[in-house]
């Protein structure tokens, strides 16, 4: 669990000092759980009403046929899962999720390792090449859509870059095809989150003290050698957290893919939260629409608990750290 | 070693094209006419043309955005780093039954993203009376920043020394004022990350708005300029200089932010 990472810290609380008299122990033990009490209370109100209320909440109106108005009424048992799992579009959907989430390790992965250790150089400029790199992140998904819907319309500023430098055969219906559409809205979620990992990974080299290299370096180990088996499995935590980030987000994916391509054409594109949007809210199919929550739901948490046990489990000591 | 460094500054120089000529594509498109871009996509703006960006410039629409944005995005904020504080001074520095329960509790909070509980979420905001209200997506989005928050605060608090607060006590200090007057004042670093990490949470945030929000006075800006792109398609030019205005409150946050903003990113992921 990831809880795990942060109870290991011992409390470093003073225990509250004894009070001689057994009446004022008490009034003490009362005053500080009203402390608590006011202290704790606001935010677990907060966090249950809006965070795991509704996701419980979900999980009922996912057993009836609903329009989202008048009583509940009609229980229909598992039927929305069933019908969820055996209709082609959300099979399609999972798909996609699936093939985003692995292209992201596959390419991202090693674009983001290959860029984090070129850019760990003493390169001049470096505080402003981290900048640049990092700023398509601080944009939203809605401008990174609109600016990249733009560039890639048939005949735009892509096509004719392409044109340009003679690659013109390549030009496609970068949104239009059923077949491609998929592969450049990863281009884009690519353009768009490559900063993240290679900050991470740059973060994480941070920690790599400089004797280890220098001491490969002397018993004769290659530059290749060195990276290979020297800084890469010191990176190996922080490559973990970001495949969990990077899957997670996969996952879920939806501005991006909501505004460049409401999912078309025909389907191609659809991932699991557009079709959630898509049925429950265009459709007013709430009882359909909150089992697809739930199976989103489901498939994230179990994602989530059996990559801590099996990747994040040797992390887990401090996984989790404050700022430095 | 030079040789080595070549590669690097191509390298880098190939990233800052990729990365940046999308932006300037925007940016330089709004200072050009729709005939120009449709002509010649790839063209530079000769001569500058004004009209695109003063019109946005001067719209009630684009003010209305941004003044949407920003209340939401200051009170989901306010609302995450005043519970999440004040929770995470009672998980760290009392003792009592249950305690890492409710810190797990919170945690958990990490593994359920705001994307997945949008519709159950809509439902209830509906019951609560809170669509097409700023409260319905502020509140939300601080609910849903309250974990990571919880979870950098926590450990920041536990690592200011206990003595400070035996101390303040032995003057007769009151906890929840040693609280106020030394704790708070001393997370004031951890306080700016986990503001940020809230804020350009909210500001960037699109799924709940959209469920929210049907009135489009109360769109915040990721809706609008959607919205604006999808209204003007036949007028490229000036979606440009619509979406290139957009870009700045979240650029120049950035440019003073970046510190914290990686700081707290990266923080949180052993190095």
């Amino acid at each position: 669990m990831m809880s795990a990472a942060i109870t290991t810290r011992p409390p470093t609380a003073p225990v509250p000092h004894a009070p001689a008299a057994g009446g004022t122990r008490r009034r003490s033990r009362l005053r500080t759980r009203l402390e608590l009490a006011l202290l704790l209370v606001p935010a677990l109100v907060l966090f249950v009403g809006f965070v795991l209320i509704p996701i419980g909440v979900a999980g009922y109106y996912s057993l009836y046929s609903w329009n989202g108005f008048g009583p509940l009424t009609d229980f229909v048992g598992l039927d929305n899962y069933v019908e969820a799992f055996s209709g082609d579009v959300f099979q399609g959907a999972i798909g996609h999720n699936l093939i985003i989430a692995t292209l992201s390790i596959v390419v991202q992965l090693p674009l983001s390792i290959g860029l984090a250790l070129l850019l760990n150089r003493k390169l001049r400029g470096r505080t402003f090449l981290r900048m640049v790199v990092f700023a398509p992140y601080v944009l939203s998904e809605a401008v990174t859509a609109v600016i990249w819907l733009l560039m890639l319309q048939p005949g735009g500023f892509v096509d004719e870059i392409l044109r340009g430098v003679g690659l013109g055969g390549f030009v496609q219906l970068w949104l239009a095809d059923q077949s491609l559409v998929l592969y450049t809205l990863f281009v884009v979620i690519t353009w768009k989150y490559i900063g993240f990992g290679v900050i991470l990974l740059l973060a994480g080299l941070q920690g790599v003290p400089p004797e280890l290299r220098e001491a490969a370096a002397l018993d004769g180990a290659s530059a290749w050698q060195t990276t290979r088996h020297v800084v890469l499995p010191l990176l190996g935590p922080t490559i973990r957290i970001w495949v969990f980030l990077s899957v997670i987000g996969s996952l879920q994916l939806f501005d991006l893919v909501w505004i460049m391509t409401l999912g078309g054409p025909a389907n191609a594109s659809t991932t699991m939260a557009t079709y959630l949007v898509d049925h429950g809210f265009k459709r007013y199919e709430f009882g359909f629409g909150s089992a697809v929550a739930v199976i989103l739901f489901i498939i994230c948490f179990l994602f989530a608990l059996l990559y801590q046990r099996f990747a994040l489990r040797r992390d887990t000591q401090g996984a989790l750290t404050g700022v430095r | 070693m030079s040789r080595r460094n070549t590669v690097g500054y191509l390298a880098a120089f190939a990233v800052i094209g990729v990365t940046v000529v999308p932006l300037l594509f925007v940016v330089l498109g709004g200072f050009r006419t729709t005939a120009q871009i449709n002509s010649s996509p790839a063209g530079l703006p000769g001569p500058f043309v004004w009209d695109n960006y003063i019109e946005v410039a001067t719209s009630l629409q684009f003010w209305r955005l941004l003044g949407n944005s920003m209340l939401i995005a200051v009170i989901a904020t306010t609302l995450a780093v005043v519970l999440g504080s004040m929770a995470a001074f009672a998980l760290s520095r009392y003792v009592f039954r249950g305690r890492e329960a409710f810190y797990t509790l919170f945690t958990l909070g990490l593994l359920f993203p705001l994307g997945v509980a949008t519709l159950p979420l809509y439902l209830w905001l509906r019951e609560l009376n809170l669509l097409e209200n700023p409260l319905g997506v502020a509140i939300p989005e601080a609910a849903f920043s309250l974990p990571v928050t919880i979870v950098i605060l926590r450990p920041f608090m536990n690592a200011i020394p206990g003595e400070l607060e035996d101390a303040a006590l032995l003057d007769g200090a009151a906890k929840l004022g040693f609280f106020w007057r030394i704790l708070l004042p001393l997370s004031r670093p951890a306080l700016i990350t986990v503001s940020v990490l809230a804020f350009v949470t909210s500001w960037n945030f699109y799924l709940l708005p959209l469920l929210v929000f049907n009135d489009s006075t109360n769109f915040t800006l990721p809706l609008g300029v959607a919205m604006f792109q999808s209204e003007h398609t036949q007028d490229t030019a000036k979606v440009l200089a619509f979406t290139a205005l957009s870009m700045i409150p979240a650029l120049t946050f950035f440019v003073f932010a970046e510190r914290r903003m990686v700081g707290g990113l990266t923080g949180s992921v052993k190095g």
